[in-house]
């Protein structure tokens, strides 16, 4: 089983130390460059939306932050429940570590999606199916994070918040279609259209170069973050006198 | 440039929200860093707690 | 040495027989949800307009927000007198699966704290201006709806049982999970309110209902051990 033992050398923190620190270049430096890059081709050279005119320029951060900001619940809920199951305290360190990268793009994709909503629908908020999830998908990220703080003891902030972020995953698509639904009956407006084959190229690849640039840019701070998390829980000095920490 | 920056009467609108993703994205970048430095300098500490000991015992 | 040897369900009934005995015991503990979902519902009311056509606008949000929030009252009481003497522990250490005991605990607590909310909801939404037509749907819905609640909340309440803030936190867990009940039981009550069919939501009800008695009590044993190591 050579998967099992690289990934057992994997999850043993010196060695994912080490190669935590040589991805993160790898990982920064090209999210830098695409977002950037994206940014540059969704202000400049996409043309105005015919519908919207200039304010779905909005989309090339907004979407992004939707994106990833689901795409850290599930990374969060997969890692803890790899470190429930298998007691990894690698697992758990990065499902620690994505929480609040998540709450952060939630927070941003619920404000942009308000100042794209104020033009479309007159509205600072509207309750409209995707705006309501995404709040309650930031609970879900309040409520993960207040439970890890209340504990003193990390074993057990770690397999608590573990239990709540499975729980969790496990009730996204529930909340989501009970969200859909509710949202179908009341006639929201859905002014916000996403992607769609419609979108030419001009729009769709500035768009498509911040998607992979912010997914590329969690995983750079992923990395950071796991590598501190490792630092403070590691109760070994040896291995941190051979890193040079001193 | 004046037309760019109205963007088409949309730009108070556009503007907060790009600002808005910088400053998340700039809180992101401090914020793992700053864990960064205060694990390694956490690390040191221990890493220099460690050396008394051993030079006590040498003693 | 003699064994005494239980089966697993005369252990679960034991559990629910225990539970209901101490509640008939401490009745406050019983009453003081159901008191706080009738004030909650006199809020309204006072808060809108005693105009009798707009309160019948809101008589299912009411309901549900009232008992929604009075169920969340009644979970701080689910683990924690059993965590304070000792029960708990002797329940995980029953060798029977501590995922069947807390079923039964948490039935227990489903019977003590939704049914008088079953009970008590008829009246508010009386007040409110219902008629009795509504009243099957709605007590089925508010019957389904604490159920799920009383489950999803054991989960919770479990999680935080070895925390150091207890009912805020459980509040902050427990409220974002319980937005689908919300949304359904709303529905079916205003839906039958209208004197239209609410077997939409009521079944959707049901299968969100049979999805978290299924998986709860794991998640709940789970987090009782962790609490408790």
């Amino acid at each position: 089983m050579a998967t099992w033992t690289w990934f057992h050398k994997l999850s043993s923190p010196p060695h994912f130390y080490r190669i935590a620190g040589k991805m993160i270049p790898w990982y920064a430096i090209p999210a830098a460059i695409l977002i950037v890059l994206g940014i540059y081709g969704g202000l400049f050279s996409a043309p105005a939306d015919y519908q919207q005119g200039e304010a779905f320029r909005i989309i090339y951060v907004h979407a992004p932050a939707a994106w990833l900001s689901l795409m850290c619940y599930t990374t969060m809920a997969v890692a803890a429940a790899v470190g429930l199951i298998w007691r990894i305290k690698l697992a758990h360190a990065l499902a620690a570590a994505t929480a609040p990268i998540g709450a952060s793009f939630a927070l941003l994709c619920l404000a942009t999606g308000s100042l794209w909503g104020r033009p479309m629908w007159g509205t600072w908020w509207e309750w409209d199916a995707r705006l309501t999830s995404q709040l309650i998908l930031f609970f879900l990220y309040l409520g993960y994070m207040a439970l890890r703080s209340a504990y003193d003891d990390l074993t057990r902030a770690d397999r608590a918040s573990a239990v709540l972020a499975i729980v969790g995953v496990v009730n996204v698509p529930i909340i989501h279609f009970s969200v859909n639904w509710w949202n179908s009956l009341h006639q929201g407006s859905t002014v916000i259209r996403k992607g769609g084959p419609a979108m030419p190229p001009s729009m769709l690849i500035p768009l498509l170069m911040c998607f992979a640039g912010f997914t590329l840019l969690y995983a750079a701070l992923a990395c950071v973050r796991v590598r501190a998390e490792v630092l403070q829980r590691e109760r070994n000095a040896t291995w941190l006198k051979e890193l040079g920490a001193g | 440039m004046d037309a760019f920056l109205s963007m088409g009467g949309y730009g108070r609108f556009v503007w907060p929200s790009y600002a808005l993703a910088a400053a998340v994205l700039a809180w992101n970048i401090w914020s793992a860093l700053r864990l960064q430095r205060n694990a390694l300098e956490h690390a040191r500490r221990r890493v220099a707690i460690a050396r008394g000991d051993a030079d006590r015992q040498a003693l | 040495m003699s064994e005494v040897t239980t089966s697993l369900s005369q252990a679960a009934w034991l559990v629910l027989e225990r539970d209901l005995k101490l509640a008939f015991r401490r009745w406050e503990q019983v009453t003081h949800p159901v008191v706080f979902f009738l004030m909650v519902a006199s809020l309204f009311p006072l808060a809108l307009s005693p105009e009798p056509s707009q309160l019948r606008n809101i008589a299912a949000c009411v309901v549900w927000v009232g008992a929604l929030l009075s169920s969340l009252l009644a979970l701080e009481s689910l683990y924690r007198a059993d965590q304070d003497d000792g029960t708990l522990e002797q329940l995980t250490l029953s060798g029977q699966p501590l995922s069947v005991l807390l079923f039964a605990k948490t039935l227990a607590h489903w019977l003590l704290s939704g049914i008088p909310l079953v009970v008590a909801a008829p009246f508010v939404a009386i007040s409110m201006g219902a008629t009795a037509e509504a009243f099957g749907v709605l007590m089925t819905s508010v019957a389904l709806g604490t159920g799920v609640l009383s489950f999803l909340g054991s989960v919770g309440a479990a999680l935080t049982l070895g925390s150091r803030r207890g009912s805020v936190l459980l509040s902050l867990l427990v409220l974002p999970l319980a937005l689908p009940v919300l949304i359904f039981g709303a529905r079916a009550t205003d839906l039958a309110m209208h004197g239209e069919s609410a077997a939409g939501p009521l079944w959707l009800l049901s299968a969100v209902l049979i999805l978290t008695v299924t998986l709860a009590p794991w998640a709940s044993a789970a987090a009782v051990r962790i609490s408790l190591e």
